[in-house]
């Protein structure tokens, strides 16, 4: 058996570049290496398989072309989440979401924003510069930020002013001649067929690039004057120190640690200005892969040292819960009524608030959203028959867990090694006491005490960091 | 009938995304009206007068009824300098009354710790849907979030009552404060705390509440359902909160704004009839803004960011009519397309905070800003 440090290490990993993973994964996983597994994180084999997508089709149909029902393609998007094989692809789809966040309730078509998804998952961790490039070619996009009504003789700066603020330099490193000037450049820059629903339909849409809607005349943009084109403007853009810092940023807050929200980055420095640069300066050297920032990232001991220094999103709080209890490894009916989950905790995935994406960090929690977290948690570890739960309770069996304290540390090894505070530690120490030892006489009975102990660990403040 | 008083109570309501001004209160004696909005400006004959220049939009019907019997103020030309046009930015400037760097403290949750500075009562402030806005956010204020007042409660998968008081007892323990803990975890605890209380408080609230009004089934409309319930259940809530989206209509404005302002009006017409069949709501208002206007003239299918809006107080408490003026829509007034702002938001609040609550406004609203009379 591995030893504890290199199990801890192992789940942190896996919390972060992933949706948790079980012991017996964590086993395997240990056994391989940790930087081996950073490497096939990054770099999936051939062999290995995404969301289950085939057995989620043949049961539940209607999560392929979703179209008007966006439930059924939060639970597509779930359902990929909880049984991939490639966890960090799927996780930096979710990454690139919160960045490039597209919304649904603007698009009224949700085959659109799954097929975006899936572009982050093809292309998430490849060269930045391509990804954009796509990005601005990509249907939703181009519908949610109106860069097809953006015309030659009518310029719509939505998508030129969000490409500089929130998806490359941030604020404050143009003016607003470089947002009209880059409006400009992605002219005729749009989708087709866009026909009217009534009585068509929904159609799926595609990139169109109509030449006689450009604009072709001379641009300035960021102190460089020529014809440019959208394609310019991204190799300008991509280039400027800005965007690295600012990516950098982003990816320190998603995958290591909390940073204040995105408008404080241009007055706040960043919590650890010695890593941003480090992951910078890769990020350059490179030319801008993302493969190699997470590979850097990943395998820093910043990265390793930053354990439960992030508040859970709530897309990873009901995956991993779900991960871990073992529901939806088969799509059950019910996947579309949990998929909803995360929205009630603050984020409906496809569908986020604004341009902006999320605020992440403590600003996931408020009473309502913290209380939707311990319950959904709660509700899932209390069913013991869920082959998740069987597996931790048969393991706890075999290893002869007794005693309180060892209840009390066989369930924090079975949520991801969570570390506790002394205070709480003492407070749970003295809530398992007051039940005595666990009595293995009756499988069923020991089963529901170590569901109930689970359930109050989920309640814990530790709990709701990843 | 008792003759006291009742404590002073404010409803906002954020339209999320940038409410389109012109065409929400809409200048149709001006010609320079349609002649910017070709695309998405409306016919003479659908829009409804208010006076000799000024109509409102065709689904503003229930509001225009409201403004009829002298409830709703309309606020002109509300914004403040140098429009970032960025929604974020802009509704954090109006979230926290910054607009030079970025606040930590929103002014209504300012205003929630001022009327309850020893946080005597967990739902002094709630907010109605999903997150928490800024503008409700102050280190040490609590705030509750409601998002359906039906299901709101912690633990509540725990069916054996016993088994649940243990839990909520130890959860209790669990998140009472500790010394050196760090924001974050301080944060948790006393969300935590504050979530438990105000759960078991504010379940009374639906089973107090019949009424004969019916409420629309818009989202908006729901959520001032709910707010209904826990104002006439008497919990002490003083500072309620919730928006409706998106009003970002870049495209499609024609369709789309009005659709939203059909939810607006109607949900708001239903609030404000619920409270009078309970002979309440005179210590009510309700203030609505946007965190900006949008540009004078039209993209071809709708309107991009722009600076001055419009903003709506109304009730009871309320002096109806137009306050302030409707900024110029000359080409040569105009800065990068958009209408000036000529009032600043911050003397709107200021208003609400000195001649509603009562409070001195200049630590809330980072400064002295010119009131506006439109409260009796």
């Amino acid at each position: 058996m591995s030893n504890k440090e290199d199990l801890a290490l192992m789940a942190h990993l896996m919390r972060r570049a992933g949706f948790g993973a079980n012991r017996e994964e964590l086993e395997a996983l240990v056994a391989k290496g940790y930087d081996a597994v950073v490497d096939e994180l990054v770099d999936p084999p051939a062999d290995r398989h995404g969301g289950k997508a085939e057995l989620l089709l043949r049961y539940h149909p209607g999560v392929l072309l979703p179209g008007g029902n966006p439930v059924m393609g939060q639970a597509n998007w779930l359902y990929n989440m909880v049984s991939t094989d490639k966890p960090l692809e799927e996780k930096m789809a979710l990454f690139w979401h919160h960045v490039f966040a597209t919304g649904n309730s603007k698009l009224d078509n949700c085959d659109q924003m799954l097929t975006q998804i899936q572009m982050f998952r093809e292309l998430g961790m490849g060269n930045y510069q391509e990804l954009i490039l796509e990005l601005s070619r990509n249907p939703a996009m181009i519908y949610w930020l109106d860069n097809n009504e953006n015309h030659r003789d009518a310029v719509n700066e939505n998508w030129g002013r969000e490409l500089l603020e929130l998806f490359t330099m941030g604020v404050s490193n143009y003016t607003e001649v470089d947002v009209r000037e880059a409006s400009r450049a992605f002219t005729g820059w749009t989708i087709t067929p866009k026909l009217p629903r009534q009585p068509y339909g929904r159609y799926p849409w595609r990139f169109e690039y109509r030449e006689a809607d450009h604009d072709f005349g001379e641009k300035t943009f960021l102190g460089q004057t020529g014809n440019f084109d959208g394609e310019d403007i991204i190799d300008i853009a991509v280039k400027h120190p800005a965007t690295s810092r600012f990516i950098c940023r982003h990816l320190y807050n998603f995958f290591v640690a909390d940073e204040p929200q995105v408008p404080a980055w241009t007055i706040e420095p960043a919590r650890d200005e010695e890593a941003l640069d480090a992951m910078c300066n890769v990020f350059e050297e490179s030319n801008y892969e993302i493969r190699e920032v997470l590979r850097f990232m990943l395998k820093s001991d910043f990265f390793k040292e930053a354990r439960f220094q992030k508040i859970k999103s709530p897309a990873e709080v009901v995956a991993s819960t779900i991960k871990m209890v073992g529901a939806y490894e088969f799509p059950d009916p019910g996947l579309a009524r949990i998929c909803r989950e995360p929205g009630y905790m603050g984020q409906d995935i496809l569908d986020p608030p604004s341009v902006e994406g999320w605020h992440t960090g403590s600003e996931w929690i408020n009473s309502g959203s913290l209380l939707a977290r311990i319950n959904f948690v709660a509700d899932s570890v209390n069913k013991t028959d869920l082959p998740g739960m069987q597996s931790i309770i048969s393991r706890m069996k075999a290893e002869g867990v007794t005693t309180p304290e060892e209840l009390l540390e066989g369930c924090l090894d079975s949520m991801g090694f969570l570390a506790l505070s002394d205070e709480t530690r003492e407070q749970l120490s003295t809530h398992a006491n007051e039940g005595g030892n666990v009595d293995w006489s009756d499988d069923a009975a020991a089963g529901t005490r170590i569901a109930e102990m689970m359930a109050l660990i989920g309640a814990t403040t530790e709990y709701q960091f990843a | 009938m008792t003759s006291t008083k009742k404590d002073p109570v404010i409803v906002v309501l954020q339209l999320t995304g940038g409410n389109d001004y012109m065409n929400t209160v809409i200048p149709y004696s001006d010609p320079l009206y349609l002649e910017n909005r070709p695309n998405v400006g409306y016919k003479m004959e659908d829009i409804i007068k208010v006076d000799d220049n000024l109509g409102f939009m065709p689904a503003m019907g229930p509001i225009k009824e409201m403004y009829d019997q002298g409830k709703v103020a309309v606020i002109h030309g509300i914004g403040y300098p140098d429009s970032p046009r960025s929604h974020f930015r802009s509704m954090d400037i109006w979230h926290t009354c910054e607009p030079d760097k970025v606040g930590t403290e929103g002014w209504a949750g300012r205003v929630a710790r001022e009327l309850d500075p020893n946080k005597e009562n967990v739902l002094t402030a709630i907010n109605f849907g999903h997150g928490l806005p800024r503008a409700l956010a102050v280190p040490g204020v609590p705030v509750a979030a409601i998002s359906d007042l039906g299901t709101y409660g912690l633990l509540t998968g725990i069916s054996d009552q016993d088994q649940r008081a243990k839990a909520l007892d130890l959860f209790s323990r669990m998140y009472s404060p500790t010394v050196g803990g760090s924001f974050v975890t301080d944060y948790l605890r006393s969300t935590g705390t504050e979530a438990m209380i105000g759960a078991d408080i504010v379940k009374v609230a639906p089973e107090r509440y019949s009424s004969n009004v019916e409420y629309p089934s818009s989202a908006i409309a729901q959520h001032l359902r709910d707010i209904a319930q826990v104002y006439m259940a008497d919990l002490g809530t003083r500072v309620f909160y919730t928006q409706h989206a998106s009003f970002d209509t870049h495209a499609g404005e024609y369709a789309a704004h009005p659709a939203l302002w059909k939810d607006i009006s109607e949900g708001v017409s239903a609030f404000f009839e619920d409270l009078k069949e309970h002979n309440t709501g005179e210590n009510v208002i309700m203030y609505m803004f946007s965190e900006f206007g949008r540009r004078v003239r039209d993209n071809g299918s709708g309107t991009d960011h722009g600076a001055a809006g419009v903003a709506f107080a109304i009730g009871d408490g309320v002096k109806g009519g137009m306050y302030g003026e409707y900024p110029s829509r000359e080409a040569k007034n105009l800065e990068q397309g958009d209408l000036v702002p000529n009032y600043d938001f911050r003397g709107a609040y200021t208003t609400i905070v000195e001649d509603w609550f009562g409070m001195d406004a200049t630590p809330i609203v980072n400064g002295n800003f010119e009131k506006m009379g439109y409260l009796k």
